[in-house]
């Protein structure tokens, strides 16, 4: 076999690793997807009607503006997720002895990335289940909703990159998901549940540079059918690929100085 | 030694540092293939800082260091192809059954699939976890885990295997069950590296041993050879007051003398003709002994003789 699929069989033996973790311990998953969903039920029927009339409809159109951002809180989930068995996995012993053997280098990164993105990608549609089942009604195409789809994942996968490098960071199992958090508020500072017109200025101004605006803004645009401008489709995947960069480079960085406890 | 067989491990002028804090200050030491080597030293000595070199976890900051006759610099991924190490900490993944773990390092080995399935059932066999197998490994005892972690390093068939402290923290009983594995292992020809703080293991195990201390090896040779580097023998003689000690001390020639404990130590290099001398001139003098008891010196006497003569030179 030559490198490159000795390099693709070592990244599929960790991601079945990982997907065996998860499927055996499935308390992860369940609160990746379950977070979302409460703050979707919470926000549509405690606060939806208020927040509804203020943005000129009732609590079905809130319902309609706030599902990108709830589908950004469950990569929040995900992120967390993915910190903390990668930060369990740089505690135990065994990512020392990976380092031991000839294997492809970034095989154990990759593992935990595709296994991570699998599993964001399961609970993000899981949301989206709920919130058709109460009464959000995507109006784009098909093609749209496609589209959609691929920037989500094209998002989870690059935010995934950042996490797994945050979570080799952290210094023990119980501070990796602190860094994450950052990921919990970011849409609420953006366009995520009300429109960035109605803030103050300086958190306005954040909120319009900020990636998740345009993540938010891009997912809308697709899901609901609205136009959405080239620049914020622009924005939205230069910052993809400024996070995925970033977290590789920074990924594994760490991870070649880190997985020994000496 | 044989010196024509060719060195499995060869480190010269291995210097390691953490900032300003020198852990390895120029370590040479060479391990010929087939045979076995003890680091010992100290906690903090800097054993585990070599095994993580010389298995290409760490890069060393100067020296020489070749693993089966490869650098472990330059030439990372071959030296990964012919090792295997067992940590100190346990190297297994928690979450999957023994038998998922052992799949797992083989497929990593990219062993074939009918392969894979005869290595794993034949290491579960060898390493007594075949009713184990299917338990995840929150189930498994220390001596179990340490077990599986060296099946684990084992299922690549290196040529060279590292065992970092591999009794560290088990009972009696699992420590001489992994004695007689690592013993198997040398039989079949595999070279190991391995170190402890305990002196029986490496006297038990090893054919060459290697006292690390502070960064440094102080001594290095066979058991018997270390065994010579301390002042030999002795036997003590205690006696029921300090008149019979007294008449004692005349007729013997004591190395050592105490009046509190009423005992004297005499010089017994060889053995039975030394006691047997001891005894003839005291039944002369007619000096009743109270006790009696041999002192050979074992590699805890080499140790400490070792280890506090730097603690002087300070």
């Amino acid at each position: 076999m030559s490198t490159v699929s000795y390099a693709a069989s070592d990244a599929a033996t960790m991601l079945r690793r990982n997907l065996k973790h998860v499927l055996r311990y499935p308390s992860i998953p369940l609160f990746v997807a379950g977070t979302p969903i409460i703050f979707l039920l919470l926000f549509v029927y405690v606060l939806g009607g208020t927040l509804g009339s203020g943005l000129g409809g009732g609590r079905d159109d809130y319902l309609a503006y706030i599902v990108p951002g709830v589908l950004m809180l469950t990569l929040t989930g995900g992120a967390t997720g993915t910190a903390i068995s990668v930060s369990t996995d740089m505690t135990e012993g065994i990512v020392a002895r990976f380092r031991t053997m000839a294997i492809s280098r970034g095989a154990v990164l990759t593992g935990h990335v595709l296994g991570s993105l699998i599993q964001t990608m399961a609970a993000m549609l899981l949301v989206a289940a709920v919130a058709v089942l109460i009464g959000f009604r995507p109006t784009g195409s098909p093609a749209g909703w496609l589209g959609a789809l691929g920037v989500l994942t094209l998002i989870a996968f690059s935010v995934t990159w950042l996490s797994v490098a945050m979570g080799i960071n952290a210094k023990s199992v119980e501070t990796a998901s602190n860094q994450p958090m950052i990921f919990l508020l970011l849409p609420f500072l953006g366009s995520g549940f009300v429109p960035t017109e109605s803030m103050p200025d300086a958190l306005r101004w954040f909120a319009d540079v900020q990636p998740f605006t345009p993540f938010i803004e891009a997912v809308r645009g697709l899901l609901m059918g609205t136009p959405v401008e080239a620049g914020t489709m622009l924005a939205a995947l230069a910052w993809c690929a400024v996070f995925s960069v970033g977290g590789y480079v920074w990924a594994l960085w760490l991870y070649n100085r880190k997985s020994v406890r000496a | 030694m044989a010196s024509t067989t060719p060195a499995a491990v060869s480190v010269a002028g291995l210097r390691k540092a953490y900032g300003s804090k020198e852990v390895l200050n120029g370590v040479d030491l060479a391990v010929p293939a087939g045979t076995v080597f003890a680091l010992l030293g100290p906690n903090g000595a800097g054993k585990t800082t070599i095994v993580h070199i010389l298995s290409t976890l760490i890069r060393a900051d100067g020296g020489e260091v070749a693993v089966g006759g490869f650098d472990v610099g330059r030439q990372a991924d071959e030296v990964r192809g012919k090792i295997g190490l067992t940590g100190q900490f346990s190297a297994v993944d928690g979450l999957l059954t023994g038998e998922e773990n052992l799949a797992l390092m083989g497929r990593l080995r990219h062993l074939q699939p009918a392969e894979l399935k005869r290595r794993t059932a034949e290491l579960l066999e060898t390493f007594d976890l075949v009713a184990a197998a299917k338990q995840p490994l929150a189930t498994y005892s220390g001596g179990m885990r340490r077990r599986l972690d060296l099946a684990m390093t084992l299922i690549g068939d290196p040529e060279i295997i590292f065992l970092d402290e591999p009794t560290t923290g088990l009972d009696p009983r699992s420590r001489r069950a992994m004695w007689e594995i690592i013993q198997g292992l040398v039989a079949r020809g595999l070279t190991i590296f391995l170190t402890t703080q305990y002196l029986d293991e490496a006297d038990q195990l090893a054919d060459t041993i290697a006292v690390l201390d502070q960064g440094r090896i102080v001594a290095q040779g066979t058991p018997a050879e270390l065994k010579r580097l301390v002042p030999g023998g002795h036997i003590r003689l205690t006696f029921g007051d300090l008149a019979a000690l007294e008449r004692a001390a005349v007729v013997l020639d004591p190395s050592n003398r105490d009046d509190d404990a009423l005992t004297l130590d005499v010089a017994g290099d060889d053995g039975v003709r030394s006691l047997k001398d001891v005894l003839d001139r005291l039944e002369r003098a007619a000096v009743d002994v109270a006790d009696l008891s041999v002192h050979t010196p074992n590699l805890d006497d080499v140790f400490l003789a070792l280890t506090s003569q730097k603690e002087n030179a300070r």
